[in-house]
C-alpha cells in the first residue's frame, strides 16, 4: 500500500534524499518548502521516479500561524497520513549568533520553536487515528555543546529533548517517534569543504533515514558510527572538554 | 590498504592523496591522473546557481569551467588556479514520455543513474561509453561515443534539447531548430560554451538485461577489417587488440559484437559495486613483460576462435565499472591515453603503422580498443568521430619514454589526416590541435568568455 507522507524542508538535500526512496515505491508525497522553484524541481524529480501522488506547497515554516491550516491542507490532500518528516533547519552563523541575540533566537527559532509547534498539532492528530511516525532530523550536535556550534547544537539537543518526551507520551498510543542524528553528510553544499572525504554520503544516508523510518526506531544515528563516537564525547568529562578546540 | 565500510557512489573530483600545497586551492586530477592543477571546487546545486555563484566568487577572475565526474583522462576537465563548477548536485529527473521515450533531466545526472531509472522501466541508453559514471552534460560536451557508433551515430545524435546558459545570464533552449548554431557548437563543446542546466535523451526500447555477446579471434589490421565489414549491421561492435606483440602475433585481436537479447527476461536494478582498487601500483609493475603475459592471458582465455553466449550488459558495457578507482592500477604517476580517429582513406595504412609504432615502443597498455567509425554525421561542430578507423590505448607513464612516443605517434595521426580525441588528450601541441580541427577558430565565437580549461589553454596559445 502506498503510503502517505508529509515532507517538511523537502528541498534539503537529506529529505530529498530520503524521499526518493519513497518516490520510487510508489508513495504519495506532500511537500512543503519555502523557495517555489526549488520546490518545483524536487516535486518534478519525485513524480518522474514513481511517487503515486506528489502535490508542493511554498510555505516558510518560521511562520507558525500557518501550521494548523497547512497541516490540515496537506492531510487532506493526502486523504490521511502515515509519516510527518521533518526536515526543515538552519545551520545558521554561529559567529554572529554569539554578537547577536536576535541572531541566536533566529536559528532557535527554526530549528527547535518550529518543530514544536508542528509536532504538537501532528502528535494530537496522530493520537487521535491511533496511528502515525513522526520522524524528526536532529543532530549529532545536539548531543554535546561545542564551542564551534553551539547555538545550532543547543536547539537540536532542544528538539532531541522533546521528542523523547512525546515518545514517551505517544508511544502507547500507537504513534511511533523517530529521531534521527545525522553526522556531517557529503552534501553539494560541503563538496570541496576540508575533510569531506570523510563525509557521508548523502545518497546513503536518505536510504539509511527511510530504512529507520519503516521500522520505527526510536533513534538513530547515521551513519551508525556516530552512536558510539558520540558516546565517547559525551563521556569526556566537563573539567576536560571545556579545553578542547571544538 | 582502505577498504570502505560502504561503497559510496563513485563520485569524484578528485582530491589527490599527494598534497603538499596546504594553503592554496587543491590540486585535482581527473581520471588519468595527470596532469593535476590546483583548482577551487564550487559545488551547483540548482539550475538558478548559474551565473549567480559566479558573482559570489568575485567574478571568478581567474576563469571557470563546469565539471561532472572527473572521467576525462587528460585536461579537458581541469583548470590551473581556476573555479570548477561542480554539476553532479543537479541530479534531478524531472520528466519521461513513456511514448517516445525522451528523458528529460538536469545535467549532472550520471548515465548510471539514469540506467538504475530506465533499465526497469525497460529502456536503455541509446549510446553508452565504456563507463556509467558520466554525467549526462559530460557525455554531451565530449560528444561520446560507443560501441554502436557505426549504425547509432554519438550521443549527440540522440539530445532532443537541453538548456544552456551563459554567464551574462543569457538563457538558450538549443535543439537541431532551435539556436541551431549553439546546439551544433555545445554538443562536443567541451564545457565551453556555457553551462548546461538540463537536457534530454531519447532512451531506447529493451526487453531483457542480457546481450546476445559473440568473440571472434582476429590476427591482423586486415582480419579485423573483414569482420567489420562482414558484422557491419550488429548494433555493438568492438575489438580488444594486443598492442605489444610483433611478428606473428601482431596485431591480434578479439573482434566482440553485441545485441539486446530479443527474448523477454527480468529488468532488475543493477547492484552497487562492491570492489575498490585498494592501492596504487608502484611503477615498475606495468612494464613490457607484465603487458604481455596479460595480453597472452586475454587472447587465449577464449580458448576457441569464436565463443558465443548471453551474458549481462554490465560486464559488456562496463567492465572495468566494477573496479571502483581501477585508475590507482596504472601507479602515482598516472597514465596517457591514446585515441585517433584516421579515415577511411588512409585508415588501414596508418592503423598499420602506428600498431607498429606502439608496438616496437614496448611501453603500450594491455587497454587497446580498436573499432570503426559510421557515417551517420555527428551533431557536434567539434565532435570527434569521423567515419573511419579509431583506436584508443593507455600509456603508463614513464619518465623521458612516453611522451616522446605519444608525440611522434600524435605527428603519425595527423600524417594519415587523423585527428586526436580531446576527452581523452594531455599532450596534443596547439599545431596539432588546431591543423586537426580547423573549425576551432569558429567554435571560438562561441566560447563563453568566463569558461576555459586547461586544454583550451593549452591547444590555442
Amino acid at each position: 500500500m502506498a503510503k502517505k507522507i508529509l515532507v517538511l524542508g523537502a528541498t534539503s538535500s537529506i529529505a530529498e534524499h530520503t524521499a526518493r526512496v519513497w518516490a520510487k515505491r510508489g508513495d504519495s508525497l506532500y511537500l512543503v518548502a519555502r523557495n517555489a522553484e526549488k520546490l518545483a524541481t524536487v516535486g518534478a524529480d519525485l513524480k518522474t521516479r514513481g511517487a503515486s501522488f506528489v502535490e508542493t506547497k511554498v510555505a516558510d515554516l518560521d511562520d507558525l500561524d500557518l501550521h494548523p491550516q497547512l497541516l490540515a491542507e496537506a492531510v487532506t490532500a493526502l486523504g490521511g497520513l502515515d509519516i510527518a518528516y521533518l526536515a526543515h533547519g538552519v545551520l545558521g552563523d554561529q559567529a554572529e549568533a554569539e554578537r547577536d541575540a536576535i541572531a541566536a533566537e533566529a536559528i532557535l527559532h527554526t530549528n527547535f520553536v518550529s518543530p514544536v509547534s508542528l509536532l504538537t498539532w501532528l502528535a494530537n492528530f496522530c493520537v487521535k487515528q491511533k496511528h502515525g511516525t513522526l520522524a524528526v532530523l536532529s543532530s549529532v550536535a545536539g548531543d554535546r555543546g561545542r564551542k564551534s556550534n553551539y547555538v545550532y547544537g543547543s536547539s537540536k539537543a532542544g528538539i532531541s529533548a522533546f521528542l523523547g518526551g512525546l515518545r514517551n507520551r505517544v508511544d502507547r498510543e500507537g504513534v511511533s517517534v523517530v529521531t534521527i542524528k545525522p553526522g556531517p553528510v557529503k552534501t553539494p553544499m560541503t563538496a570541496g569543504m576540508e575533510g569531506n572525504e570523510k563525509f557521508a554520503d548523502v545518497s546513503t544516508v536518505g536510504k539509511n533515514i527511510a530504512r529507520a523510518i519503516d521500522s520505527r526506531r526510536d533513534e538513530v544515528y547515521v551513519p551508525g558510527k556516530w552512536r558510539i563516537i558520540m558516546a565517547i564525547v559525551r563521556a569526556v568529562p566537563e573539567s576536560i572538554f571545556k579545553k578542547t578546540n571544538t | 590498504m582502505e577498504m570502505p565500510e560502504t561503497v559510496e557512489t563513485p563520485l569524484l573530483f578528485q582530491r589527490t592523496t599527494e598534497n603538499d600545497n596546504h594553503d592554496g586551492p587543491v590540486p585535482f586530477e581527473s581520471w588519468g591522473r595527470y596532469p593535476r592543477f590546483p583548482a577551487k571546487l564550487v559545488p551547483l546545486a540548482w539550475q538558478s546557481d548559474f551565473p549567480r555563484v559566479v558573482e559570489e566568487h568575485d567574478n571568478m577572475p581567474t576563469g571557470a569551467l563546469p565539471v561532472g565526474m572527473g572521467r576525462s583522462y587528460g585536461d579537458v576537465g581541469l583548470l590551473r588556479d581556476g573555479h570548477l563548477l561542480v554539476m553532479t548536485g543537479l541530479d534531478r529527473l524531472l520528466h519521461f514520455d513513456e511514448q517516445t521515450g525522451v528523458l528529460t533531466c538536469e545535467a549532472g545526472v550520471t548515465l548510471a543513474q539514469i540506467l538504475d531509472f530506465a533499465v526497469p522501466r525497460g529502456w536503455f541508453l541509446p549510446v553508452t561509453p565504456g563507463t556509467k559514471y558520466v554525467t549526462i552534460a559530460g557525455a554531451i560536451a565530449n560528444d561520446i561515443h560507443g560501441k554502436n557508433h557505426h549504425v547509432a551515430g554519438t550521443f549527440g545524435n540522440h539530445v532532443p534539447m537541453f538548456e544552456l546558459v551563459r554567464s551574462d545570464g543569457t538563457r538558450m533552449l538549443c535543439s537541431p531548430t532551435q539556436n541551431a548554431d549553439w546546439y551544433a557548437a555545445t554538443i562536443g563543446g567541451m564545457g565551453l560554451t556555457g553551462v548546461i542546466t538540463w537536457a534530454q535523451l531519447r532512451l531506447k526500447k529493451i526487453v531483457s538485461r542480457l546481450i546476445d555477446y559473440q568473440g571472434i579471434q582476429f590476427h591482423g589490421v586486415d582480419e579485423f577489417l573483414a569482420l567489420t565489414e562482414q558484422y557491419k549491421n550488429v548494433e555493438y561492435t568492438v575489438s580488444w587488440v594486443d598492442c605489444a606483440s610483433t611478428g606473428k602475433n601482431f596485431a591480434r585481436g578479439v573482434f566482440m559484437l553485441g545485441e539486446h537479447s530479443v527474448m523477454p527476461d527480468e529488468l532488475h536494478e543493477s547492484p552497487e559495486p562492491k570492489l575498490v582498487f585498494p592501492f596504487n601500483l608502484p611503477g615498475f609493475a606495468l612494464n613490457q613483460y607484465s603487458v604481455k603475459a596479460f595480453n597472452t592471458v586475454f587472447f587465449h582465455k577464449q580458448i576457441k576462435r569464436r565463443v558465443r553466449a548471453l551474458q549481462d550488459y554490465e560486464p559488456f558495457f562496463y567492465p572495468l565499472d566494477a573496479v571502483l578507482k581501477w585508475n590507482r592500477m596504472y601507479g602515482k604517476r598516472g597514465l596517457l591515453q591514446f585515441q585517433y580517429a584516421i579515415p577511411w582513406a588512409h585508415a588501414r595504412e596508418g592503423t598499420i603503422a602506428i600498431m607498429e609504432a606502439v608496438a616496437k615502443s614496448g611501453l603500450a597498455s594491455f587497454l587497446a580498443v580498436l573499432k570503426v567509425f559510421g557515417d551517420v554525421p555527428s551533431p557536434g561542430m567539434m565532435s570527434f568521430p569521423q567515419p573511419g578507423v579509431t583506436l584508443a590505448l593507455d600509456f603508463p607513464i614513464k619518465p623521458g619514454k612516453s611522451f616522446p612516443l605519444f608525440d611522434r605517434l600524435a605527428d603519425m595521426t595527423l600524417e594519415f589526416g587523423g585527428k586526436l580525441y580531446p576527452a581523452k588528450d594531455a599532450r596534443m601541441t596547439s599545431g596539432q590541435f588546431q591543423t586537426s580541427y580547423p573549425q576551432w577558430q569558429e567554435f571560438a565565437k562561441y566560447k563563453d568568455p568566463l569558461l576555459t580549461s586547461g586544454f583550451w589553454e593549452r591547444v590555442t596559445i
